[in-house]
């Protein structure tokens, strides 16, 4: 309860504010061509050239230290950086998990050397990163991971499988949670976070088609894969740890909020047309309204705490279960109030738009925790577990 | 929030402690007079919070004195406190000291006869004073010398003046939107009552057993009070946002947000937290009805989330070559 009652509307500091103007200029321009229904992919939307633009104009690991390639600047830089981006729909899957946790959990848990290897490619958009914490036995139970390493002369041998791992296909390196000791039965003990360059032999990635035909996820198999002895990332065993304090920063960002934002923007290019505004429509406009903007500010209060070096668990937890809602509420109304209409000749485009982010909604609830798994740790935030 | 306000908030819960307990507020409810927690109020100073340290007051800002609303919501203050402490930074603001006595914020109805009417105010069966928003300006009247009647809420009153007591009531040419007050103070009360609803629900859920445990221990119930805590959560962050502002002046677009959200999880929390407590949270002696009657009545006072919701729908869409992220931003920034 008092950490409902301790979050505060948060001021987004003008040095960082400063920035959303050249992003957007950049944006306005870069996507002028490309249709809504391709932006609406928004952090699933990949383009590795696009990614090393934003890498050349320093929007990339903006809060990684000066020293290893990055900004240097506060949590609220890439707030508004992040923010801009995903109102655009700017296709920014390639480097998303890399600028935003495998590089802060480099820089939090890495050795000098890890740091010196893995930071500059992220930050110049040379170096995709995809995490590996789902199994086929461990989703929503992910204590109960089965993949291993084992320590070797050396360094480790990988064996196991991963799945559901986002753009592994893409990407160079995974962070992998793995058990370096103890078994199945041991849970949170004896698991650990290993670095896996995806070229190494052993190595197996295969896409899997989803329901919107698009393939942003994958299985990947490790079948005695040798990794070095650099290849653990923090601690031996610390790896819940390192996992869950990761999550905090996974689950309350502007993703949260804007994943079906293109669509809704491009909804209200229609609604604002003669023949496209109707009392319906108008008061729509306004719930939609209503639910992101207490949830935006929700958002930076928790980055606040994240940047003051606080893990907000189940804060986040309230922000991302509240906010996918409204992501999924956005196509599932819209759809209602353009389906209501008769005579009115809809754009083929915003059509399309919305049929896209209608098939990948239910992914906005799944990925990063499920519903279900939320409401379980708020309520143990609450004292209930 | 700063050291002064954390001072105010302390002293106030102290003082709703000692005077305004669940049991003086279904007193006053049953028809006792108010007076004596007025007299504690108002010789505490807290009405006077939003006037200039100049005219005695304490110089907040409306942002300052959210968490001050807040607790009115919590402890189901039923005298208008907040509104007083509104109406008296008005009152002052064109040149008028305030009378003591509480004050209840209302529109006059539009009439023929010059008779003054004012339906369904809120804490009109308490107030001292109605300070009611016409056309052109406003007129302070008297709860003293008006004919009252029944509305919907049991503190709530129609009200009506005869043309010779407005004619000597106090005349201002300040016109103001009296809806958006209502609306800002409703829900920095209903964020504060939804609190006290949510923090009950809870200890119910922790206390009462069945099937040889807690309820709270069953997964069912524990998403229920997961869900109603990101309402709450939610909801006091949008009551804040109804708040911000440098005076005491609410802006309309931020009290729309402020409005609709919370009167949308005043629905949602009144329902489940009924849902966790079964047939007892039904009765009347049980305290929760003092809390969700009160989430019914706040959700509707100032007007419902169609009401706002059309607000901000008609400001989104009037705005043309820019985001919904910058009507977002235009609500939730702040310097």
């Amino acid at each position: 309860m008092s950490a409902l009652n301790s979050l505060s509307m948060t001021a987004i500091p003008p040095e960082d504010e400063a920035l959303r103007a050249p992003v957007r200029a950049f944006l306005s321009v870069a996507l002028a061509k490309v249709p809504a229904h391709v932006r609406a992919k928004s952090w699933s939307g990949y383009d590795t050239e696009f990614s090393r633009e934003l890498g050349r104009r320093g929007w990339l690991g903006i809060t990684l230290p000066k020293e290893y390639g990055g900004g240097g600047r506060s949590a609220f830089a890439r707030y508004v950086l992040v923010e801009e981006f995903l109102n655009f729909g700017a296709p920014v899957g390639s480097h998303w998990i890399a600028d935003r946790q495998s590089g802060p959990l480099i820089l939090k848990y890495g050795t000098e050397a890890q740091k010196r290897y893995y930071l500059p490619p992220i930050c110049r958009g040379e170096s995709f990163f995809c995490i590996g914490m789902s199994e086929p036995n461990a989703g929503s139970d992910l204590a109960s991971v089965r993949t291993r390493a084992v320590r070797t002369d050396e360094g480790w041998t990988l064996n196991g499988q991963k799945i559901w791992t986002t753009n592994a296909h893409h990407c160079q390196f995974m962070i992998a949670l793995v058990r370096t000791s103890g078994d199945a039965q041991d849970r949170q003990k004896g698991l650990s976070q290993v670095i896996v360059d995806l070229s190494l032999p052993g190595v197996t990635v295969r896409p899997i088609a989803d329901s919107s035909g698009d393939a942003h996820f994958c299985e990947v198999f490790f079948d005695n894969v040798k990794l070095g002895d650099d290849a653990l990332i923090g601690e031996e065993g610390n790896g819940w740890a390192q996992v869950t304090a990761e999550l905090a920063f996974e689950r309350s960002g502007p993703e949260r909020l804007f994943s079906s934002i293109v669509l809704f923007d491009e909804w209200l290019a229609f609604v604002r047309t003669e023949a496209g505004r109707t009392p319906a429509s108008v008061r729509l406009a306004g719930k939609v309204l209503s639910q992101l903007a207490p949830l935006r500010a929700m958002s930076l209060a928790v980055t606040q705490k994240v940047a003051a070096g606080e893990s907000p668990v189940v804060e986040a937890a309230l922000v991302k279960d509240l906010g996918t809602g409204v992501e999924q509420l956005i196509p599932a109304a819209i759809a209602d109030d353009l389906y209501a209409r008769d005579g009115a000749t809809i754009p083929l485009e915003l059509l399309r738009t919305l049929d896209y982010v209608t098939q990948v909604a239910p992914s906005y609830s799944l990925r990063g925790g499920t519903r279900d798994i939320l409401r379980g740790m708020i309520a143990r935030g609450l004292g209930l577990r | 929030m700063n050291d002064t306000t954390d001072q105010f908030t302390d002293a106030l819960r102290d003082l709703l402690n000692d005077q305004c307990t669940l049991r003086h507020v279904r007193d006053i409810e049953a028809g006792q007079s108010a007076r004596s927690l007025w007299d504690a109020l108002e010789s505490s100073g807290f009405a006077d919070a939003l006037l200039p340290e100049a005219q005695g007051g304490a110089g907040l800002a409306l942002a300052d004195a959210f968490p001050l609303f807040e607790l009115c919501g919590s402890f189901a203050v039923p005298v208008p406190l907040a509104e007083t402490m509104v109406a008296r930074a008005l009152l002052a603001d064109a040149g008028v000291k305030p009378p003591s006595g509480s004050i209840a914020l209302a529109r006059l109805l539009p009439q023929d006869d010059r008779n003054a009417v004012c339906e369904r105010v809120a804490c009109g069966r308490t107030a001292d004073w109605v300070l009611a928003a016409q056309a052109d300006g406003c007129v302070l009247l008297p709860t003293g010398s008006a004919t009252k009647s029944d509305a919907v809420f049991v503190l709530d009153a129609t009200l009506v003046w005869t043309a010779a007591a407005r004619e000597e009531a106090l005349s201002l040419p300040v016109a103001f939107n009296m809806r958006l007050l209502q609306a800002c103070l409703a829900a920095a009360q209903l964020s504060g009552a939804l609190m006290a609803v949510f923090e009950s629900t809870l200890q119910y859920a922790n206390d009462r057993n069945q099937f040889g445990r807690p309820i709270g221990k069953f997964q069912a119930i524990q998403h229920q009070l997961a869900v109603i805590s990101e309402h709450v959560f939610a909801a006091r962050m949008a009551a804040q946002i109804g708040c911000r502002a440098d005076g005491w002046q609410p802006e309309l677009l931020r009290v729309a947000v402020a409005k609709a959200r919370t009167g949308e999880a005043a629905l949602e929390v009144a329902s489940l937290s009924h849902s966790i407590h079964g047939a007892i949270g039904f009765t009347e002696e049980f305290d929760l009805q003092l809390f969700t009657r009160r989430l019914h009545a706040w959700r509707q006072v100032g007007g419902s989330e169609s009401y706002w919701h059309d607000v901000l729908g008609n400001a989104l869409l009037d705005t043309r070559g820019s985001l919904a992220l910058d009507l977002i931003r235009t609500t939730t920034d702040i310097a």
